[in-house]
């Protein structure tokens, strides 16, 4: 039983308290929902749980240990799909889904990525280069990874982004088939995303209460003197 | 881990094939650079053979900058950076892979185009070997240097100046011992102990480039 937990957590960006305080626990299964409107730090808690920022205060720990203390463990827990597709214009889409699962590790990695290009309908699309694929194709080469090589938490930045319903229901029922096997998700979402069970997480509620910046640049004060 | 590495390897081979412009872009420049050179210099053999080596490898230093913007900015911009930094290889050996990729399709040309615009400046054909050798021993360090300056300047506006203005100072040592051993080979002093020195600053590039490019890249995707 592995849990996921954040408690009094704060990030700061160019010099802005983005949300402070923020707490959550996840448990195997388990599976968060992030909402809020844009600029309130969905995507910068997201690369806070992703080990790419480092909490400004706060710890994460994963079953009791701080996790930006062991960052290379944490990575190898995680997979995090965010804003940017990573794909190569020139590669083919099977090129791409097979080096995703090389890369991270997949025991065999065609197979592997021809079962994750079936899972999210790309498997006809296989050989096309992927400057062919639409916005909503290449999203879902993006979310491929996901299933290519497996990984316990995955972190989903806005992944329905350019889907159309019948890929969004394909997603859902791939996070369901996740949790199902004990794997967690945290999901940031405009859209209503089905997930069962899932706790929500307003990220205006942990909101600074003035937008003022809290620190001044260093330096400022001998400066002026 | 060894599959992995290979995979980032053949990935960029393959990016850089089917791109193809960085390859031609390097060459392309080194060619036309060193061509330009006899009609500044006036054409005469004995001018040109004396200035031969050090044209060669300013020429290279230059056009081997020319691709290094891209080494990791293609990544960084799609995301594909991130999702390196996740992977279970280390980001120092990603970054290792990476440059040895980048070696091979813009390095290894300069090596090959070296000796033949050698001839049209009538260098010495007693430096030609050793012309080749010090490029095929210094170019890597070429690489590394400037992989540390890409993923420094990475996200960085007009970055590709800020790359010059870091990365050319560092490239001074190679070009003094890559020129110095090509005319001891000339005038028939001993060439080996600058190969030597060159050798060096490669490997001294390859033991610290990686580690000092992956902690800028951690940098960069924060």
């Amino acid at each position: 039983m592995a849990e996921f937990a954040a408690d009094a957590l704060a990030c700061i960006r160019a010099e802005r308290v983005v949300f402070k305080g923020l707490a959550f626990t996840l448990g195997d299964g388990g599976a968060l929902r992030l909402t809020g409107p844009n600029g309130s730090g969905k995507s910068s808690l997201l690369r806070v749980l992703a080990g790419f920022l480092r909490p400004a205060a706060g710890r994460l720990t994963w079953d009791g240990a701080d996790v930006t203390k062991e960052r290379d463990a944490h990575a190898a827990r995680l997979a995090y799909v965010g804003h940017l597709d990573a794909a190569k214009p020139v590669l083919t889409v099977a090129e791409s889904v097979r080096f995703w699962a090389t890369l991270y590790g997949a025991q065999k990695p065609v197979s592997a990525a021809a079962a994750a290009l079936e899972a999210f309908d790309l498997a006809r699309l296989a050989d096309f280069p992927v400057r062919l694929l639409s916005s909503g194709q290449r999203r879902r080469l993006a979310l491929t990874r996901l299933l290519a090589a497996p990984a316990r938490l995955w972190l989903l930045d806005e992944p329905t982004t350019g889907l159309d319903t019948a890929s969004v229901a394909q997603l859902e029922s791939v996070i369901a088939e996740h949790r199902k096997s004990g794997g967690m998700v945290v999901l940031a979402t405009h859209i209503d995303v089905d997930l069962p069970g899932a706790d929500t997480l307003e990220l205006d509620d942990f909101a600074p209460e003035s937008a003022l910046p809290v620190a001044e640049p260093d330096g400022l004060d001998e400066v002026a003197q | 881990m060894i599959r992995a590495l290979r995979a980032v390897i053949a990935r960029d081979l393959r990016l850089s094939l089917r791109h193809g412009s960085d390859t031609m872009m390097v060459l392309v420049f080194f060619v036309l650079t060193v061509i330009l050179f006899p009609f500044g210099v006036g054409s005469a053999p004995e001018t040109l053979s004396k200035i031969a080596p050090g044209i060669l490898w300013v020429t290279a230093l230059l056009a081997s900058m020319l691709a290094l913007e891209r080494l990791f900015a293609t990544d960084h911009e799609d995301g594909s950076l991130e999702w390196l930094a996740l992977s279970p290889l280390p980001l120092e050996l990603a970054v290792l892979g990476k440059c040895f990729a980048h070696w091979l399709t813009t390095g290894l040309p300069l090596v090959v185009a070296a000796p033949v615009l050698g001839l049209l400046l009538n260098l010495d054909p007693g430096g030609t070997a050793v012309m080749i050798a010090a490029m095929a021993i210094g170019t890597p360090a070429l690489t590394l240097i400037g992989a540390i300056g890409a993923a420094l300047t990475l996200g960085a506006r007009r970055g590709g100046v800020l790359l010059s203005l870091l990365v050319l100072p560092l490239y001074i040592p190679v070009l003094i011992f890559g020129v110095s051993a090509v005319d001891a080979a000339i005038f028939g002093l001993g060439a080996e102990p600058r190969l030597l020195i060159l050798g060096g600053l490669s490997l001294f590039a390859l033991a610290l480039a990686p580690f000092a490019a992956a902690a800028a890249l951690r940098q960069a995707i924060e």
